[in-house]
């Protein structure tokens, strides 16, 4: 009987591995075709190659701004102003749901900009922003901030304030501070939360920041999408969109990494 | 010198609808070491009691006293258990049981060699580096006695510990709780529904009216079933003539009500 169980097994774990080098194959499959097709469709002029360029053109021009480095300045910029401009999104806004937590009063005052603050697309600041802080990297970094700030600090505030209040009496009973319930319950309970708010994050911040290149920046790959736009250069256009797609996901997964070495206790 | 004593203690709810009188001049006196129950049914505020008792909420009218002093500058004092063990995912055993301490400021090695002595009596010793998540509903019930413990309360508030548990991890931590807060000689209030539980582990069984909830009859129970392991009680010849007495006094507010 246990002979045959092991055997069940075997063949259960060997089907999965078969569903998962299934699914693997499709995958790459549609992603060798679609590149083919696109070559094949610029070649064969199905399509303009001036509007939508071809994968073999796009790569040349990778391998030369590889070369000469160019593209690494561009990449790390954007790069860099993504990060901070996630991480201030996410602390701050982190820090102002903290703050809302802390006073009700506060809290009930706020709503209602808040409410507001959220409804308004961001990124209709950025000429306010680019007045306000100078046409420089740190208005672009503002708005990858910005873009995230509202959305995180009401949907902390909200899983701080439905943190079980069991848990909060069992606090009380202890008799302990706002100071020490928010240290040991309030903000561990919400770090899954928070955590998941960081992936949200993530593809914001790229919104914002490449938004603030477009408008004013001299490097970027937000830069060079909008100077490959204005020469009709769209295999750069398009370069620097495979390349922040590559980047964005990067980030994702390494967010996605983050929380589940950080959850392993939910 | 008696550990608590509540007197002529009121409780009202006010929303906006509506305010709502919880408790009624509710006056009692639980002495030192004594154990005793709260039967009442549901919503006759016997939560709402054990929570002015705790502190946690300040009764209307009518005062609590602990030893001399009010509940409210007492609180070093108490102890509560919830029905669930609402233990913190996230802290290991360890980190869980020596946070009250924590919290009071008590922390220290000594303090935490006693929250460790608990749970090893508790026979949970070789689970201190385990999270909350790989342990049994028993065993998270009994670690969140440890925690209450390790503060080293004198007055202990039960409400409804052992309901989510299943019927013979009930029987088992009940006689647990009781052998280990008898050696202790802690005070201690247990509220509950269950009638059995009542005369199982209690000296005396206070049993409350429904809404508002004021205190309808206060059962003495014999000592040979106060003083016994509740398991046992619950084998007394004696167990099922107070289970009826007890239960017809219900039966009667549940008719009249």
């Amino acid at each position: 009987m246990q002979q045959q169980v092991e055997t069940e097994h075997r063949k259960y774990l060997s089907s999965l591995k078969r569903e998962n080098r299934r699914v693997l194959a499709v995958q790459l499959s549609i992603l060798v075709s679609f590149f083919s097709f696109w070559e094949l469709a610029a070649r064969k002029h199905w399509v303009d190659p001036l509007l939508f360029s071809m994968p073999s053109r796009i790569w040349d021009l990778l391998i030369t701004r590889i070369g000469d480095g160019s593209i690494f300045t561009h990449a790390s910029v954007t790069l860099f102003e993504t990060l901070l401009g996630f991480m201030l999104g996410t602390g701050i806004g982190t820090l102002l749901a903290a703050v809302l937590w802390w006073s009700r009063f506060i809290s009930k005052v706020l709503d209602p900009y808040l409410v507001v603050l959220n409804s308004m697309p961001k990124v209709a600041l950025g000429p306010i922003l680019i007045v306000g802080l100078g046409p420089g990297f740190t208005s672009i970094i503002a708005m990858g901030a910005l873009i995230s700030v509202v959305i995180t600090t009401m949907v902390v505030f909200t899983a701080f304030r439905e943190v079980d209040h069991n848990y909060l009496k069992v606090m009380n009973t202890f008799g302990a501070t706002k100071h020490q319930t928010f240290k040991y319950v309030i903000f561990p309970a919400t770090l899954p939360t928070i955590i998941s708010t960081l992936k949200v994050n993530v593809g914001l911040a790229w919104v914002g920041v490449i938004v603030g290149e477009f408008l004013v920046s001299k490097k970027g790959l937000g830069y060079l999408i909008i100077y490959g736009f204005q020469v009709f250069n769209f295999t750069l256009v398009l370069m620097s969109l495979l390349i922040i797609a590559i980047l964005a996901t990067v980030m994702y997964k390494i967010v996605e990494i983050l929380e589940k070495q950080m959850l392993k206790r939910f | 010198m008696s550990t608590l004593q509540l007197h002529d203690v009121s409780m009202a709810y006010l929303t906006k609808r509506d305010a709502m009188l919880a408790l009624e001049s509710i006056s009692l006196t639980v002495e030192d070491g004594e154990f005793i129950s709260i039967l009442g049914p549901s919503g006759c505020g016997k939560t709402t009691l054990l929570s002015i008792i705790a502190g946690l909420l300040s009764p209307t009218s009518g005062h609590v006293t602990i030893g001399n002093k009010e509940s409210k500058h007492a609180k070093a004092n108490i102890g509560y258990m919830l029905q669930q063990d609402y233990l913190f995912p996230w802290r290991s055993i360890e980190d869980n049981i020596t946070l009250g301490q924590k919290i009071r400021g008590t922390f220290s090695q000594t303090t935490k060699i006693e929250a460790l002595k608990w749970l090893e009596q508790l026979g949970l010793a070789d689970k201190k580096d385990l999270y909350p998540n790989q342990l049994s509903g028993g065993m998270r019930q009994r670690v969140a006695l440890v925690r209450m413990l390790a503060t080293n309360p004198t007055l202990m508030l039960l409400d409804e510990p052992f309901s989510a548990l299943d019927y013979q991890t009930k029987l088992k931590l009940e006689d647990l709780v009781f052998q280990t807060l008898k050696s202790e000689n802690k005070t201690a209030i247990l509220v509950t529904h269950d009638i059995g539980e009542a005369i199982a582990m209690s000296d005396r069984v206070v049993l409350l009216s429904p809404r508002p909830g004021h205190i309808h009859r206060i059962f003495e129970l014999p000592s040979e079933i106060a003083t016994s392991l509740p398991f046992e009680a619950r084998q007394h010849v004696h167990y099922n003539d107070q289970f009826q007495i007890i239960w017809k006094e219900m039966e009667s507010l549940a008719t009249t009500s």
